[in-house]
C-alpha cells in the first residue's frame, strides 16, 4: 500500500482494487475522519454532532465476546471509513453517464438497472461500495408520495424526516457495532411510505462490498407511516477477497398505527475459501420498532454467506395489538460460522410474536440461533411461538440453540421448541429409490426442511433463495 | 469484605498446623477474594445475581461460627415416615452420622483429606466451600451393595446464628453395582444466613444413585446447593428437586456422562409464592455414544416470585447416539410474578436426537370452566388443576416410598 496517500485528508485516493478510482478517507478511526465523511457529503451540523457524540461514546464502549464465533481482533484504525466511486461528484443523469465498468458489475450481479427491466416492478438503489449511484422507479414511487432514496440524500431533502426518526430504534447508546455505525456510516437506503399508502412494488438494494480493507457501514431507515404498508428486500453479494472485511449495518424500521413492513433478505456474501480463509464479518443491527397499534414487522431472512454471520433482527412490539415475526434460514457449510436469532420485546397489550427458525449446518461450520422472547409486565395477554430446527450433516460441525425466555405476564403465553437431528436415512432412502442421486436427495429434503421460511419470501427472491440452499450445501454430502 | 473474611479464616482455622489441607484452604480463599460472590455479568448467574440479593436480604456476611457452642439434635426434627440412615448437619457442621442400617464394612466413612477427589469447577462458591468446610467426609459405597434404607441428610440451621455462611460438603463413591438413595431436607430455625452446599458423585459401573432435595420448611435463608455427577458405563442417576420454602435457593446439577449407556434424570418442581426467586441450572454434559438424558421442571408461581431455569445439554462430537430431553413448564398465577428460561442446546455431533420445549402462561381458562361446569368452586378448581400439573413430575420418581413421603409433604393428593 502507497504510504504516501494514507494521511492526507480531503486528498483523492486512486483506486487499487477495481478499475473504478475512489474517493477515501485516510485509514484510521478519529474525529477527523467523521468529520471528513460528514463534510463530503454535505450535512447539517446536527448530524455531524450526532455521529461525533456516538463517537464519543464509542470510546468508552468495549468490543463485545460473548458470542460464540470467535474472531482475530479487529484493528479499527487499520480500516477505511470512506470510499466512494470518483465520478459521484457530478452526479449521472442517465444510465449511460454511469461509469461502463459500474455497469458491468451490476449486470454481473444480475441487478436490473436497464429502463427495459421496469416490467420486473423491482425499483432498485443499488450501493456500489458507499454510495448509492442510481435509483429507478422514482417516478412510480413519487406519484404515491413514496420516498425512496439514499440516506445522504435523504439528509439533504427530507431532514425532518431524518431527523425525527434517525436513531430512534438504534440509539447511538447501544452496543459497540451499531454505535460505530453511527459515528461512520456512509450511506445506504431511506423509505418513507405517507399514510394509508400500499406501496405497489417490492423495493430493493443491493449491496455490494468491493473495495479492500473497505468497512461497510451502510445505515437504512425505513418508516411506515400510519396505515401504510412497504415489502422491502435485501441481497448482497461480494467478489473474492483474501483479507476479512467488516460489515457492520443497522437497519432500523417504523411502523405507525397499522402499518406493515416486510424486510427480507438472502445474504450470500463470499464465505471465505474451504479452509476458512478470507471471507466477510456480517455484524449487522437490525431492529424494528411496532410503534403504532395494530402495526407488523416481518423479518425473513435467507443466510447462506459470511465468514460470520452475527446479527438478531428484533422486534420491539410497543403498540397494542402489534404483532411481530421473524423466520430464518441460516445455512453454515465448511469453516462458516453464525450466531444468529430474533428479539421479540413484548410491550404493548395484545402483542403476538411467531419465530420460526432452520438451522442448517455442514462440513465443519457452526451455527448457533440465540433469541429473546421477553413479554413486559403490562403485555397482558400476549402470545409468543417459537420454532428452531437444526440440521446437522456430517460429524464434524455444531449445531446449537440457546434462547433466553423470560416471561413477566400471568395473561401471557410463551411456548418454546427446538429439535436438533441428521437427515433420517429413510428419507434419503426413499428418495434414492426413487432415482435421485445423494446431492439432489439432500437438496430436496433440505428444501422441504426450508419450505416454511422460504415461502414468506416475495416471488423474486424465493427462486433464488432456493437455488442458493442448493449451491451452499454442495459438497457437503458423501 | 476482603480483611473480614480473612480475619474470620484465621479465627476458624487458628489451631490447624500448616498441612496440604491448610494450603489447599488458603488457595481457594485467595481465589474467592479475587472473584467475589457471582453477580449478573457471569452468564450462568444472569437471571439471579447473588452477590445483589445476599446485600439486600443479608447484608454483611459472617464467616466465622464459634465452635464451642453445643449443638444438639432436636429428635423432633427427624422424619418417621420410614426408617432411614441419616447425616445431620447443624449449622454446616457433622453431628452425626448414623448408618446403623446397614452393614459397618460395606459403607465406609472417610475423613481425611484428599486433594485429588476435588470437585473441579469455576465457581467462585466452591472457592469459597473449599476454605470453610471444615471436613471433607468421604462415603464409599462397597461393590455389589445396594443400601438397606435411604439416607437422609438433614441440613439444621439453629436460631443463635445469623447472617453466616454455611458451608458444607460431602463426598460419595458408588462402587460397581452399589446403589444408595439420598434424601436432603432443610430444617432452618435460623434467619438470613447464607447455605452453601456442594456434593460430589462418583457412579462406577451399574451404580445407581437416587437423590431427592426437599426444601419445604419457610425461611428467610439464601441457599446454593451444587451436584457434581461423574457416571461410568450403564450407571444411572435420578435428582428431583422441590423448590419451595427458602427465600432464594439454586440448585445447580452438572452431569457427565462419561460412560456408554449411562443415563440421568433430573426433575424439578418450582412452588413459590411471597417474593421468592429460586433457580435450576442444569448442565448435562454427554461425552460418549449411546447416553440419555431427561429434564422435566415444572414450576407454579404466586404473589411476586420469580423462578429460573437454565438447563443445557452439550453433546460432544463423539457422543453419537445421544438422547437429550429438556421440557420446561410454568403457570403464572400473580399478575408480578417471572419466569425465565434458558434452555440451550450444544450439539457437535449428527446422529443425535436432541429437543427442548419451554411453554408459560396462565391456568387454562377452559379447564377451570370445564371443572365449574361439574360444581367445583374456583378455588377447588385451581387447586386441582395445579396439583394435576405438579402430580406430573412427581409420579417420575421411581422411589414409592420416597415419592408418598414428598407427596404427603407437598399436600398433594391423588
Amino acid at each position: 500500500m502507497d504510504e504516501k496517500n494514507l494521511d492526507i485528508i480531503k486528498d483523492y485516493k486512486y483506486g487499487f482494487s477495481t478499475d473504478i478510482e475512489n474517493i477515501k478517507a485516510p485509514k484510521g478511526l478519529n474525529e477527523e475522519v467523521i468529520k471528513f465523511i460528514s463534510n463530503i457529503k454535505k450535512e447539517p451540523k446536527w448530524l455531524l454532532d450526532w455521529r461525533l457524540q456516538a463517537y464519543k461514546r464509542l470510546k468508552v464502549l468495549k468490543e463485545p465476546d460473548w458470542q460464540k464465533p470467535k474472531y482475530p481482533k479487529i484493528n479499527y484504525q487499520d480500516l477505511y471509513y470512506y470510499s466512494a466511486p470518483k465520478n459521484f461528484n457530478e452526479k449521472p443523469k442517465k444510465l449511460e453517464d454511469l461509469d461502463p465498468k459500474l455497469l458491468e458489475t451490476y449486470k454481473k450481479l444480475g441487478i436490473p438497472l436497464d429502463e427495459q427491466k421496469r416490467l420486473n416492478g423491482i425499483a432498485v438503489d443499488a450501493v456500489f461500495d458507499s454510495v448509492s449511484v442510481a435509483t429507478t422507479f422514482k417516478d412510480t414511487l413519487t406519484k404515491n408520495g413514496i420516498i425512496f432514496c439514499s440516506i445522504s440524500e435523504a439528509v439533504q431533502k427530507h431532514p425532518d424526516l431524518v431527523k425525527k426518526y434517525l436513531g430512534t430504534v438504534i440509539p447511538i447508546t447501544d452496543h459497540y457495532f451499531a454505535t460505530l455505525n453511527s459515528a461512520v456510516f456512509t450511506d445506504g437506503s431511506f423509505v418513507y411510505i405517507p399514510e394509508g399508502v400500499r406501496c405497489p412494488m417490492e423495493l430493493s438494494t443491493y449491496f455490494r462490498i468491493n473495495a479492500s480493507d473497505t468497512g461497510q457501514f451502510e445505515r437504512t431507515l425505513i418508516i411506515a407511516d400510519k396505515g401504510s404498508y412497504v415489502s422491502y428486500l435485501e441481497g448482497c453479494t461480494a467478489p473474492m477477497r483474501d483479507e476479512n472485511q467488516l460489515h457492520a449495518a443497522n437497519v432500523e424500521l417504523i411502523a405507525l398505527d397499522d402499518a406493515e413492513i416486510k424486510y427480507s433478505t438472502v445474504q450470500n456474501w463470499y464465505p471465505g475459501d474451504k479452509d476458512g480463509k478470507g471471507g466477510i464479518y456480517n455484524f449487522v443491527t437490525k431492529r424494528g420498532l411496532c410503534k403504532g397499534n395494530n402495526s407488523k414487522i416481518s423479518w425473513t431472512q435467507v443466510e447462506t454467506g459470511s465468514a460470520i454471520t452475527w446479527k438478531y433482527p428484533s422486534c420491539i412490539l410497543k403498540g397494542d395489538n402489534s404483532i411481530g415475526e421473524f423466520y430464518s434460514i441460516a445455512i453454515t457449510n465448511n469453516h462458516q460460522k453464525a450466531d444468529t436469532g430474533t428479539k421479540m420485546i413484548h410491550l404493548g397489550k395484545n402483542t403476538k410474536s411467531k419465530i420460526i427458525s432452520k438451522g442448517i449446518s455442514a462440513g465443519l461450520s457452526d451455527m448457533t440461533y440465540r433469541g429473546l422472547v421477553d413479554i413486559s409486565p403490562n403485555a397482558e395477554n400476549s402470545n409468543n411461538y417459537t420454532q428452531c430446527d437444526s440440521l446437522l450433516m456430517g460429524n464434524k460441525c455444531g449445531a446449537h440453540t440457546i434462547p433466553y425466555i423470560k416471561n413477566k405476564n400471568s395473561n401471557s403465553n410463551i411456548a418454546h421448541e427446538a429439535t436438533t437431528s441428521k437427515i433420517s436415512e429413510d428419507q434419503l432412502h426413499y428418495c434414492q429409490q426413487r432415482g435421485l442421486n445423494p446431492e439432489e436427495a439432500v437438496g430436496l429434503i433440505v428444501n422441504g426442511f426450508c419450505k416454511e421460511v422460504l415461502q414468506q419470501l416475495p416471488m423474486e427472491f424465493a427462486v433464488e433463495a432456493q437455488k442458493l440452499v442448493g449451491i451452499s450445501l454442495e459438497g457437503s454430502v458423501g | 469484605m476482603e480483611n473480614k473474611i480473612k480475619i474470620d479464616f484465621d479465627k476458624t482455622f487458628k489451631n490447624y498446623s500448616s498441612n496440604d489441607e491448610l494450603g489447599f484452604k488458603k488457595n481457594n480463599l485467595e481465589n474467592f477474594i479475587k472473584e467475589g460472590l457471582p453477580g449478573r455479568k457471569l452468564e450462568s448467574w444472569k437471571f439471579s445475581d447473588l452477590n445483589q440479593i445476599i446485600n439486600k436480604n443479608i447484608g454483611e456476611l459472617n464467616f466465622y461460627i464459634d465452635p464451642s457452642k453445643e449443638n444438639l439434635i432436636d429428635n423432633t426434627l427427624i422424619i418417621k415416615d420410614f426408617d432411614h440412615n441419616k447425616i445431620v448437619f447443624i449449622n454446616g457442621k457433622v453431628e452425626e452420622l448414623d448408618f446403623s442400617f446397614e452393614d459397618k464394612d460395606k459403607v465406609k466413612i472417610l475423613k481425611e483429606f484428599e486433594i485429588s477427589t476435588k470437585i473441579k469447577s469455576k465457581n467462585s462458591l466452591l472457592n469459597l466451600n473449599n476454605a470453610f468446610c471444615k471436613n471433607f467426609y468421604k462415603i464409599n459405597i462397597s461393590k455389589n451393595y445396594t443400601m438397606n434404607k435411604p439416607l437422609i441428610i438433614y441440613h439444621v440451621s439453629t436460631n443463635n446464628i445469623s447472617s453466616t455462611t454455611l458451608n458444607s460438603q460431602l463426598n460419595f463413591i458408588l462402587e460397581e453395582n452399589s446403589s444408595l438413595k439420598i434424601v436432603d431436607i432443610y430444617e432452618d430455625k435460623s434467619e438470613k444466613n447464607f447455605i452453601n452446599i456442594f456434593y460430589s458423585f462418583i457412579l462406577k459401573e451399574n451404580a445407581i444413585l437416587k437423590n431427592f432435595k426437599i426444601d419445604k420448611l419457610q425461611n428467610s435463608n439464601i441457599k446454593y446447593s451444587y451436584n457434581n455427577i461423574d457416571q461410568s458405563k450403564n450407571s444411572v442417576s435420578e435428582t428431583f428437586i422441590l423448590s419451595n420454602g427458602s427465600k432464594f435457593l439454586k440448585n445447580e446439577i452438572n452431569c457427565n456422562l462419561n460412560g456408554q449407556y449411562s443415563s440421568a434424570f433430573i426433575n424439578g418442581v418450582f412452588s413459590l409464592d411471597t417474593d421468592k426467586h429460586h433457580e435450576i441450572r442444569t448442565s448435562v454434559n454427554h461425552l460418549v455414544e449411546n447416553t440419555k438424558s431427561y429434564q422435566l421442571i415444572k414450576s407454579v408461581l404466586d404473589d411476586k416470585s420469580k423462578s429460573v431455569y437454565q438447563g443445557k445439554i452439550y453433546v460432544s462430537p463423539d457422543a453419537q447416539k445421544t438422547d437429550g430431553y429438556q421440557l420446561s413448564k410454568c403457570i403464572l398465577l400473580d399478575k408480578n410474578t417471572e419466569f425465565n428460561a434458558k434452555p440451550e442446546l450444544e450439539i457437535y455431533a449428527d446422529d443425535v436426537k436432541c429437543s427442548h420445549g419451554s411453554a408459560s402462561g396462565s391456568l387454562n381458562e377452559n379447564s377451570i370452566f370445564y371443572l365449574r361446569s361439574r360444581g367445583l368452586s374456583y378455588k377447588q378448581a385451581k387447586k386441582l388443576l395445579i396439583s394435576g400439573f405438579l402430580l406430573d413430575v412427581i409420579e417420575k420418581i421411581t422411589d414409592e416410598e420416597i415419592k408418598s413421603f414428598i407427596k404427603k409433604t407437598m399436600e398433594l393428593n391423588q
